[in-house]
């Protein structure tokens, strides 16, 4: 250990690193000492809110993870349920928001390549990808800009590596133009065999690292005064990775034939904080200590620092901790991919993380302090003031902007609501060849090779009804990802879920975060389904312009024959249409109303558990049964929008009654609020005639209103007495939405 | 390192799309500079850059054998030409 | 003994397990076959299959067509074996010249993943002797690099010798700009060699073997090779 007694930081240097003087002085106080510079920057990243957590973690306490299928909760690299027959799925969502916004080409491909890690971390093959992106609006040329080079970077790493991008959500509005979100979702197949934990144990073990080489990404404001970090004159810091995906599929396909080989003892990717992180977490789960020599880390570039090697966030990296004595076999199978697997440190039963540079010893840190030290914050948190100005007015008194027919082909044209294939197109969807559903659909589904059931998923966001209430938009999210897999048949199995928010230092963000995790906390629960993975991203905030509270729900589910599904287009003119789940008029938080009227205002639609579940469930029975010709999801856009999607999706028009009559006197804008509304809990549904008494056999088992609207047919689609559209028009407005917009340059 | 009468030397070539092939890549950027306020931008080729940072005895014999990693590796002979240029470097 | 596919493993590949999964639908039996091994273990048709061979870095297939296993192909080929090349297998014979000209980026730009109709334009070939002339298979692309380019003579060549396997068209077979996804010269989506034992296809047809997962039409391709070579008394 240095002589030297290092001085107490600069408040510019606590800044560097992220911490506060308080926190500095309880790690002072908990160490006995003081902490030299190496000291303190690995100490910073692990108690930076990323990291540590400390902010969310005392809200993320409410979220229920435990269930009959749920093998692992949060707190490993991903979830993992059981799907039965020894086979367990692990999947988990993760954030890289700030990354993409500096450069969204590689800030959206690292991300999925880190999601991609957390899966193949756990000794699972990943088998699919979604994505829940947003921008600003597209009118704007900076917007198109980052969300092409959002799709490109998404497309460019999942489709070398091989795994398909079967779903997701993009979503725009003016409430993201500076602070974009990119959340990437990973599902991974395992068998029980081969799932490996992120543990250390076994002192004398060696700790191996393997991969990339180590450069000097994603660290950021490294710099003491008093210590020379860097051997070169100039300090060059890149903010962002460049990722390899073809490193990645061959760093996955290694690692997947180690697990299980009775060798590995743990493996653990390398993300945020890198090699301080890894070492850390897997040591203290294993209630033992870890030392690393950081001579012995191959490195991408001269001259690094210890600091830099153990801060380094280079990409396509894993720590193996290693059975003394199996080096050579677990090299063998590094090397038959070109890997190279450096063997950088050993496991001590000193329960410390110890860094060495060749002979000398640079840095000691106990792992109660660096994991655990930290405490947890809980800023204060103010409902805001006007919310409940917002709340108040009924969206329905107001005048509409545009007749009924102007604003259905509006939402039919607008990027939130028109056809995705400009997206999904640039994704390999099918490699794997196991995409039975793809993207363009409300869920996915992929079959298991040897099985006859199948893994069902989507991811779904909040919108701006959470803006409202954060309560209620997060708890509508969970009820909409539920109804998605109903439409294909599926049960929930289990959810992950990514909560991205603005500062919360401000106390309006802090409540905000309280009120959706909660909501996320309450509607898991009342549905039945175990929280078992998660990610936070906070500080989404540009000089003050934070985004709105945007939880996002990626739900896993099992079908029980992949064989039997129904998709949401239209089949057969003369099928019956149906509305199941409750006839709405409302226009609080909806897509109609930014559309129509800028703000979101009104109090937004209500949740009612026990009909969701119901009617989930007689979705489900009815898709198992192949009764339905046809089943969508209703949401954004409401029924109206919901009802065009079935047509052109079936190229078929349709002719209904308006499922609810007009009160007298009726609001001005009621025939709006019936046709745009987006009333919670409710689908589209189509049958053939003699298909009828089965559905309402099965409707009235499970308690469920049914409500018949009208009949597939004709070159138009309408709604009686309130609007009526021609198919071929609304067609074409639905796929020039995103077309029109990004080809024009 | 180099060592002897081995020198270092540094070779920078310039693979590009033959004339005859399309050009999709470089028609989008003359648009783009277009759209920029750069009307006087006619044809615009985008192509590669490879540099490889070699060692050698002699000038010749390491023109010649970089000529030969061009013709068999770094450029596809159907669609693409080459060029390139080496000089000596600090060791 | 059942017909044997010998399908490519380069690093990054990924659609072995995919060719693998169609070889067994057709009634075949598959064996995968290491990039940096010679032994095409008694393989009657090899594989190239899809993925992104060395990341498709320099060129796509630029690297992967110096692998120790390809000179085995090249001598199979040689002799008379069947080659398939599906997408990033196409290129690698390419690259390898084991089939005329080059793959280049989509003219759009953009990678592609969507259904194609393609028009069978042989059938004197083993891989497409199950089929008729004109008949149209639904197959799904997916790729960035799938201009298909070769110079006039080479085309002019391909044309005269009816080696044009596999065109982009219609569904009913129309030839047309609309339906060439990415500016293939010619429309053509395949190719053959001289011998006709080699074709490469920039689709994949093993993603099109189960109606489950859209369109069975690629089935014929594989199932070709195996009866082909069950009636020729293998």
């Amino acid at each position: 250990m240095t002589q030297v007694v290092p001085e107490a930081p600069t408040p510019a240097e606590l800044r560097e690193i992220a911490l506060t003087r308080a926190e500095y002085e309880s790690a002072t106080a908990q160490l006995g000492r003081t902490l030299n510079p190496l000291e303190l920057g690995m100490l910073g990243a692990m108690w930076s809110e990323h990291c540590s957590y400390k902010t969310s973690k005392p809200l993320l306490r409410q979220l229920q993870s435990t269930g009959a299928r749920v093998v692992l909760g949060p707190g490993e690299n991903a979830g993992v349920v059981d799907l039965g027959g020894d086979l367990l799925c692990c999947f988990k969502i993760e954030s890289h928001n700030h990354p993409s916004a500096i450069e969204p080409v590689q800030g959206a491909a690292t991300g999925v390549g880190g999601i991609l890690r957390d899966v193949f971390a756990m000794g699972a093959r990943p088998v699919a990808l979604l994505d829940a992106i947003r921008f600003g609006d597209l009118d704007q040329s900076l917007q198109r800009h980052r969300f092409a080079r959002v799709v490109e970077g998404i497309g460019f790493y999942g489709n070398c590596i091989g795994v398909p991008t079967v779903g997701g959500e993009t979503y725009f509005d003016s409430a993201y133009s500076e602070n974009c979100l990119v959340n990437a979702m990973c599902v991974g197949l395992a068998e029980r065999s081969q799932l490996v934990r992120a543990v250390a144990s076994g002192p004398g073990n060696p700790v191996m690292l393997v991969g990339a080489d180590t450069g000097r990404d994603g660290i950021h404001g490294a710099t003491f005064a008093s210590v020379q970090l860097d051997d070169s004159a100039e300090e060059r810091r890149p903010a962002v990775q460049v990722g390899n995906p073809y490193l990645e599929k061959c760093l996955l396909e290694a690692c997947l034939q180690l697990c299980g080989h009775p060798a590995l003892v743990g493996l653990q990717d390398c993300g945020a904080a890198g090699l301080t992180s890894s070492c850390a977490e897997m040591a203290h789960r294993g209630g033992v200590g870890i030392e690393i020599d950081v001579a012995r880390v191959s490195r991408r570039e001269r001259g690094m620092s210890p600091y830099q090697v153990m801060l380094s966030e280079s990409q396509e990296r894993m720590v193996l901790v290693v059975e003394r004595g199996q080096e050579d076999a677990v090299r063998r199978i590094f090397d038959r991919w070109d890997l190279h697997s450096d063997i950088i440190g050993r496991v001590i039963a000193e329960p410390e993380l110890r860094i060495l540079d060749g002979l000398e010893q640079v840095a000691t840190l106990p792992l109660g302090i660096l994991v655990d030290g930290f405490a947890e914050r809980r800023p204060p948190s103010r409902r805001p003031s006007d919310l409940d100005s917002r709340l108040a007015p009924d969206p329905l008194s107001s005048p509409a902007p545009w007749s009924p027919e102007e604003s259905w082909l509006r939402l039919l044209g607008s990027p939130n609501c028109g056809e995705t294939r400009w997206i999904f197109r640039q994704y390999d969807h099918q490699v794997g060849d196991d995409t039975v559903r793809g993207p363009g659909g409300d869920a996915a589904v992929l079959r298991i090779k040897g099985r006859r059931d199948g893994l069902a998923m989507t991811v779904d966001g909040a919108h701006r009804s959470a803006a409202l209430d954060p309560r209620r938009g997060t708890a509508l999210a969970v009820a909409e990802a539920v109804r998605n897999l109903a439409v294909v048949g599926a049960e929930p199995l289990a959810l992950t879920n990514c909560l991205n928010f603005g500062d919360p230092d401000q106390s309006e963000v802090m409540w905000q975060m309280e009120e959706a995790v909660g909501g996320l906390a309450d509607a898991a629960l009342a549905f039945g389904i175990p929280v078992v993975s998660g990610n936070v991203s906070l500080y989404n905030d540009f000089q003050g312009n934070g985004i709105p509270p945007t939880p996002m729900v990626g739900l896993v589910g099992q079908v029980p024959s992949v064989a039997v599904s129904a998709g949401l287009g239209f089949r057969a003119a003369g099928d019956l249409i149906y509305l199941i789940g409750p006839a709405g008029v409302e226009l609080a938080g909806s897509e109609y109303q930014r559309l129509a009227q800028g703000t979101a205002t009104g109090t937004p639609p209500r949740l009612d558990v026990a009909a969701e579940l119901a009617a989930a469930a007689a979705i489900r029975d009815l898709v198992r049964g192949s009764v339905l010709s046809s089943a969508h999801d209703c949401a954004l856009g409401g029924l109206a929008v919901t009802l065009a999607e079935s047509c052109i999706a079936g190229g078929l028009g349709a002719i209904v009654e308006s499922p609810l009559a007009p009160p007298s006197p009726a609001p001005t804008g009621w025939a709006w609020g019936v046709l745009f509304g987006e009333t919670s809990g409710r689908y589209l549904i189509s049958v053939a005639p003699d298909q009828i008494s089965r559905l309402a056999a099965v409707c009235q088992g499970h308690g469920v209103p049914v409500l018949k609207l009208g009949v597939v047919g004709g070159s138009s689609i309408s709604i009686g007495g309130l609007a009526e559209i021609g198919l071929v028009a609304a067609a074409q407005a639905s796929s020039g939405a995103l077309v029109n917009l990004m080809e024009r340059g | 390192m180099p060592t002897d009468n081995r020198h270092r030397y540094i070779a920078e070539v310039v693979v590009t799309l033959k004339p005859v092939v399309n050009d999709p890549q470089g028609l989008v950027v003359t648009q783009a500079l277009h759209a920029l306020g750069y009307p006087e931008v006619g044809a615009t080729r985008v192509g590669k850059f490879i540099s490889l940072d070699l060692e050698g005895a002699e000038e010749s014999q390491v023109r010649s054998r970089v000529d030969e990693m061009c013709r068999r590796l770094l450029r596809n002979g159907v669609i693409e030409d080459y060029r390139f240029q080496l000089r000596r470097a600090e060791p | 003994m059942a017909v044997r596919f010998g399908i490519a493993v380069f690093p990054g590949t990924w659609s072995e397990r995919d060719c693998s999964h169609a070889v067994s639908l057709a009634g075949g039996e598959s064996t995968l076959l290491w990039h940096a091994d010679r032994d095409l273990k008694g393989s009657d048709c090899v594989v190239l299959p899809g993925g992104f061979a060395h990341g498709d870095y320099l060129r796509a297939g630029a690297i992967a067509r110096f692998a120790p296993l390809m000179d085995a192909v090249a001598e199979h080929a040689r002799a008379g074996g069947l080659v398939l090349g599906i997408c990033n297998g196409f290129q690698i014979l390419c690259e390898a010249g084991l089939l005329p000209g080059a793959l280049l980026r989509n003219r759009g730009l953009q990678f592609l993943c969507q259904p194609t109709w393609l028009r069978v334009e042989t059938v004197s070939t083993p891989f497409l002797a199950e089929l008729e002339i004109g008949t149209t298979l639904e197959i799904p692309i997916s790729h960035g690099e799938g201009r298909y380019y070769a110079d006039p003579t080479t085309l002019a060549q391909l044309e005269a010798e009816s080696r044009v396997a596999l065109r982009y068209s219609g569904p009913s077979g129309e030839l047309a700009d609309r339906y060439n996804p990415n500016g293939s010269l010619h429309q053509i989506a395949g190719i053959l060699n001289e011998q006709r034992n080699v074709l490469g296809m920039m689709p994949h047809p093993e993603r099109a073997c189960e109606p489950l997962l859209g369109s069975e039409d690629g089935l014929a391709l594989f199932a070709g090779v195996v009866r082909g070579l069950v009636a020729a008394g293998r």
